[in-house]
């Protein structure tokens, strides 16, 4: 843990997308609370699902990339943009998270 | 009839789904603007997309209201400088546009100690601007229901507004039970005593001493209910209204002089007239109701 530094950090992932997910009003679901998080899914230019995470839980890199990767191949959308603002949710917090988001996404 | 859905329970956004009329709410300044803190990022503490506040319009009963609900659970609803500001902004807005009555859903430790300087000062902005819409004769209506309950600045806040409407786990005070307790020693105020809080801060107090006009169930349509009957409720602020509320607290003040041998609070209640003071705790909401001394 001793080489990052202090305060947020922000990971990134891009996957190519399969299934457009079109146009739509974004979603927020969440809450930046502690061991909870917020997630914005907003439409996006291009055809891939990026994937912006700001966490005050650093050094996870690892896990939360497994946890997107899982996400996509779940969701395979294209042309959307998901950005986390979390506070320690657990993996399986997160991904409850984002399955809730898709499907307020598609109601 | 639909089940009782917990208003302590909801986040902001799902109060303001249930409360308004259905698909009503227009957001201003939505996440998707990312307005976000400057302040809190530079301290290693994650953002909120709309910092803990969404505000916009709506209606209400098919009456024009502009509505702001603050979120509790990211950083205890506190105030900083942007959600302050989109409060601000809200109601001089109102000032403008006229709405039929602006809506709080108030859920706030109170300043936002992370933004210090920048979160007082947006409280006190908040305070005049509410004070401006009421002077404009537009109804503030508070609406305090959260498990954070409605603490500090935004305590006052509250009590700058025409109404203030509470369910019984709800509390409103200005300094919280933990900062008694810091200041003046737990044998003055022992936070962990969950009764105490309650007796002393909780919404069955604030009616029976007459802080706030409506008690209501921890229900989201009760909320409701008692909104739409605020509508209309514009209590000018005068000389007379001020000088009216001063003599009462003095009042209440004075009949704590003599020291009490039961708890503060119950005396206290027993002191304004209130018949079983001692049950009040027990007591259901719709009983409560009927308690409060004419």
């Amino acid at each position: 843990m001793k080489d990052i530094p202090p305060g947020l950090e922000t990971l990134e992932y891009a996957f190519p997308g399969q299934r457009p997910a079109g146009d739509f009003a974004p979603v927020l679901v969440g809450v930046v609370g502690s061991g909870n998080l917020e997630v914005l899914v907003e439409p996006a230019p291009g055809s891939d699902c990026s994937i912006r995470v700001e966490t005050s839980a650093r050094g996870f890199g690892t896990i939360w990339e497994a946890v997107v990767r899982d996400f996509h191949a779940r969701h395979p959308l294209a042309g959307v943009r998901v950005s986390i603002n979390d506070m320690g949710a657990t993996p399986a917090v997160v991904s409850l998270r984002l399955d809730q988001a898709i499907s307020e996404l598609s109601t | 009839m639909n089940p009782k859905v917990s208003y302590a329970e909801c986040s902001a956004r799902e109060r303001l789904q249930r409360l308004l009329d259905p698909g009503s709410f227009h957001e201003w300044l939505p996440p998707a603007e990312r307005l976000t803190s400057p302040h809190l990022a530079q301290l290693g503490v994650p953002s909120s997309f709309d910092d803990g506040v969404a505000i916009g319009r709506a209606t209400l009963a098919g009456r024009p209201v502009f509505v702001a609900a603050q979120e509790g659970q990211f950083m205890g609803g506190g105030v900083g400088e942007v959600h302050g500001a989109k409060l601000v902004g809200l109601l001089r807005r109102a000032v403008r546009d006229r709405p039929h009555a602006v809506l709080l859903l108030a859920e706030s430790g109170g300043v936002r100690l992370h933004e210090a300087n920048a979160g007082l000062i947006a409280v006190s902005e908040v305070m005049r601007a509410v004070l401006d819409v009421r002077a404009a004769g537009i109804p503030v209506v508070v609406l305090i229901g959260g498990s954070n309950g409605c603490f500090g600045g935004m305590g006052i806040v509250a009590r700058c507004a025409d109404r203030v409407v509470m369910s019984d786990v709800g509390r409103l005070a200005m300094s919280g039970p933990e900062v008694i307790e810091a200041s003046h020693g737990v044998d003055e105020f022992d936070a962990r005593d969950r009764a105490l809080v309650w007796r002393t801060t909780g919404g069955k107090h604030r009616w029976l001493t007459g802080d706030c006009d409506a008690l209501v169930e921890d229900d989201v349509a009760a909320f409701r209910a008692a909104a739409i009957a605020s509508l209309d409720a514009s209590a000018p602020v005068t000389l007379d209204a001020l000088e009216a509320e001063h003599a009462l607290l003095a009042r209440r003040l004075a009949l704590l002089a003599q020291d009490a041998t039961e708890d503060d609070a119950v005396a206290l209640w027993a002191r304004l007239g209130v018949a079983d003071a001692a049950r009040v705790s027990d007591l259901d909401v719709h009983e409560v109701r009927e308690l409060r001394p004419a």
